[in-house]
């Protein structure tokens, strides 16, 4: 945790970020937690009071040089951690080719989950196929955990005939149902509250499923944050709660967000078990998710997790970060690269190396520009053809009303 | 048939919508235990558990998004909003997401729910337990917006608003949940012995979309939603003129049918709402009117409003649309 920096010149507090445009970024070098600082209660007994120097702290299973440690470690087989690579791989470069051809004017607008492609994936892949994903707009990457085709996903993006949603929403708000991926919308943070109700839902029909959801550092100001904490924390419905501290919400940087100094803690005045994790660690975000998980199955409900992570990109296709910090600042970053640090680990037990990883990427990239060439076969935003206007008036309700039924015929399409 | 208030028949509703449908769970403030403040939920926990009728924490974001969370997997939640002044930390979560997730989604996800909530003056609430919020819902593609006025409609609408699978804003005149109000303060009646107060004690419904003509009459439509059916009703008496008195019921989608071929019939009309005047629903109408029976007016429309103003405490009867006001107004079509 850096000391929060503030402006010592205005009337009341004004929180400033660590570096300016034209400072020198220093994060110290690494973190000074390490994994072996923090036990793994039991989950079917554990207290909020119990994480109270979680909450604080850091979770960590991968330490600086690339070795799983601790009674955070996973012990995941090669497997599986050689499938979260390719698919945080493959959600890296589909994001560089959407953002390549937002450029071109293909698609209207493009948001990349740069530098946090580690997040939504290990957490999927940490839950059972019957939890629902309630996503924000940089956790994408859960739907190939979900087994989402990329063209269905860019068609979408593009806006074409088959895009699911017909073109009435703009890029990367994706619905994917048969996925348990409910559908994004762009007020941030509404999600969140709405994920309570999802799981006590589930809860009432005695369902084994739980509900994941995630916003971001800025949102977390939101009232929908608070609402979600405090309903979770007196229905302890299975839902899981993550903040993922990027430290940006477009310029405005954590600490101009809150005056308090971890983002987790929070949670446990709403006596809930509360976590800081190292977002950038894919091991660790599956560790928690997965004690997350087995804490529902105990029948105590909720977690509360805030994912320290990094936002290394621009937080949409429209911002220029350039204008407000350096720009070395994510390289100096001690998280570093979520991909590169998976990869260092599982070239350092023996089950990677950079061959491999170089044959993966050329065949996620020409899966990538294949399903790309075969979405615009149906069209895209540029060129059409677009879903039909009729579009516009149809699920508005569950059938359309007179109103609206005059109102197409008015515009004769 | 028994003899309900409106509190009981909306009772009634509640309890055979969750004797018939185990997905539907009712929330709100204070609507466990101690049954509403305005008992409208007494007994029901009782009788369906707590799981099923249950006190919700004091936050109407919440309630709307836990609604709407409930409603996206599976659930028919009715929550409560104990006043509809006190909806509108809850109308990020009703406007941007609970109106447009059928839409939004390709119709992959819908949230089907009700927000039940008591609204309208007469009760001395001042600014805060008086308005009539409708239009601020009517504005919202993706909302049905119902306004009951009597204990008849009162159940069969909220019988059709919970099955319904779009989300319903349904509002109760609370004015008349004890009795019809016809505007005097001083005299106020039980519902005890009135037509409407005659209600099945089983599962009825009354269809959402359509307006219901309270009397009929040749020299003036009168078009009123709520308490104002009540109002008007004693208006259209008090003013000796032969009006056709049209209750709406639903304001989105509204009953056009009905209200122009009454207006075709009479060529006058007048239109009566609690709510402020300026883009209060009575212009909906009245626009929706003139594009329809421009040829059939003889006058211009009137409509009888609250005024733009806040709803005010010890001078609510200035405030709200008074018989005599709208016995004027009827008056005033009838010129030649």
């Amino acid at each position: 945790m850096t000391e929060r920096r503030t402006a010592t010149t205005a009337p009341y507090t004004i929180g400033i970020p660590p570096f300016r445009p034209g400072e020198k970024a220093d994060f110290g070098g690494s973190f000074k937690e390490q994994p072996e600082d923090l036990n793994r209660p039991d989950p079917a007994t554990c207290t909020s009071d119990e994480t109270t120097l979680h909450a604080r702290g850091l979770v960590r299973v991968l330490d600086d040089n690339g070795e799983a440690k601790g009674e955070w470690n996973p012990n995941l087989d090669k497997a599986t951690m050689i499938e979260g690579l390719e698919y945080m791989m493959r959600l890296r470069i589909f994001d560089d080719r959407m953002i390549k051809m937002q450029r071109t004017g293909k698609l209207s607008f493009y948001m990349r989950s740069f530098g946090e492609e580690a997040i939504a994936i290990a957490q999927t892949m940490a839950l059972k196929e019957q939890d629902w994903i309630f996503p924000s707009y940089r956790q994408p990457g859960a739907q190939f955990v979900r087994g989402r085709d990329m063209v269905s996903m860019i068609c979408h993006c593009i806006g074409n005939t088959e895009d699911n949603v017909r073109g009435r929403q703009m890029p990367v708000h994706y619905t994917y149902k048969e996925g348990r991926f409910i559908s994004i919308s762009s007020p941030v943070g509404t999600q969140f509250s709405q994920a309570v109700g999802v799981a006590m839902a589930s809860a009432y029909q005695g369902k084994d499923e739980v509900c994941i959801s995630w916003l971001g550092d800025g949102t977390s100001a939101q009232g929908d944050y608070h609402y979600a904490l405090n309903f979770a924390s007196t229905f302890k419905p299975p839902v899981i709660l993550n903040v993922v501290n990027n430290q940006w919400a477009i310029s405005t940087h954590s600490n101009l967000a809150t005056g308090g100094k971890t983002f987790a803690e929070r949670g446990l005045a709403y006596d809930i078990p509360s976590f800081r994790v190292d977002g950038n660690d894919f091991l660790a975000l599956y560790s928690i998710t997965q004690w997350a998980r087995q804490r529902t199955e105990a029948g105590l409900g909720p977690t509360h997790i805030e994912i320290y992570t990094y936002r290394a990109g621009a937080h949409s296709s429209s911002d220029d970060p350039s204008a407000y910090r350096p720009n070395d600042e994510a390289t100096c970053w001690p998280g570093g690269d979520p991909i590169q640090r998976l990869k260092d680990h599982l070239i350092s037990i023996g089950v990677w190396d950079e061959e491999k990883h170089s044959e993966l990427a050329q065949k996620i990239d020409d899966d990538v520009m294949t399903a790309y060439k075969e979405a615009c076969e149906f069209g895209d935003l540029a060129s059409g053809p677009y879903p039909p206007a009729s579009t516009i008036f149809t699920e508005v309700y569950e059938t359309v009303p007179w109103h609206i039924q005059e109102q197409r015929e008015e515009l004769g399409k | 048939m028994a003899d309900m208030n409106m509190i009981k028949s909306l009772n009634s509703a509640l309890s055979i919508s969750l004797k018939e449908d185990p997905n539907v769970v009712i929330f709100g403030e204070d609507v466990g235990f101690f049954g509403g403040v305005f008992r409208v939920t007494e007994g029901l926990q009782k009788e369906y558990g707590a799981h099923r009728v249950f006190d919700s924490p004091l936050a109407e974001g919440g309630i709307a998004a836990i609604a709407m969370g409930m409603g996206l997997n599976g659930l028919r939640p009715v929550a409560e909003i104990q006043f509809a002044d006190y909806i509108f930390p809850a109308y990020d979560q009703i406007v941007n997401e609970i109106a447009k997730v059928r839409h939004r989604s390709g119709g992959e996800f819908t949230a089907p729910l009700t927000f039940r909530t008591p609204a309208g003056g007469g009760i001395k609430g001042g600014h805060h337990h008086s308005q009539s919020p409708e239009a601020q819902f009517t504005h919202t593609p993706g909302l049905k917006v119902v306004y009951c006025s009597n204990p008849y409609n009162a159940k069969g609408l909220l019988l059709s608003a919970i099955e319904c699978n779009d989300p319903v804003i349904f509002f109760e005149p609370k004015r008349c949940y004890r009795g019809p109000f016809y505007g005097d303060p001083h005299n106020v009646p039980t519902w005890s012995g009135h037509p409407d107060a005659e209600v099945p004690e089983g599962h009825y419904t009354v269809p959402l979309e359509q307006a219901r003509v309270v009397q009929e009459g040749n020299a003036c439509t009168v078009i009123a939603y709520g308490t104002m059916v009540h109002v008007a009703e004693q208006a259209i008496k008090d003013s000796g003129i032969d009006c056709e008195l049209i209750d709406l019921q639903t304001l989105v989608p509204w009953d056009r049918d009905t209200v122009v071929n009454s207006i075709k019939k009479t060529g006058r009309c007048v239109i009566v709402h609690e709510a402020p005047k300026t883009s209060g629903f009575g212009a909906e109408m009245s626009a929706s009117i003139q594009e329809r029976c421009f040829y059939h007016l003889e006058a211009p429309i009137q409509r009888v409003t609250g005024w733009d103003t806040p709803f005010p405490h010890t001078t609510e009867w200035d405030y709200m649309p008074s018989p005599q006001r709208i016995a004027d107004a009827i008056k005033k079509t009838q010129v030649e």
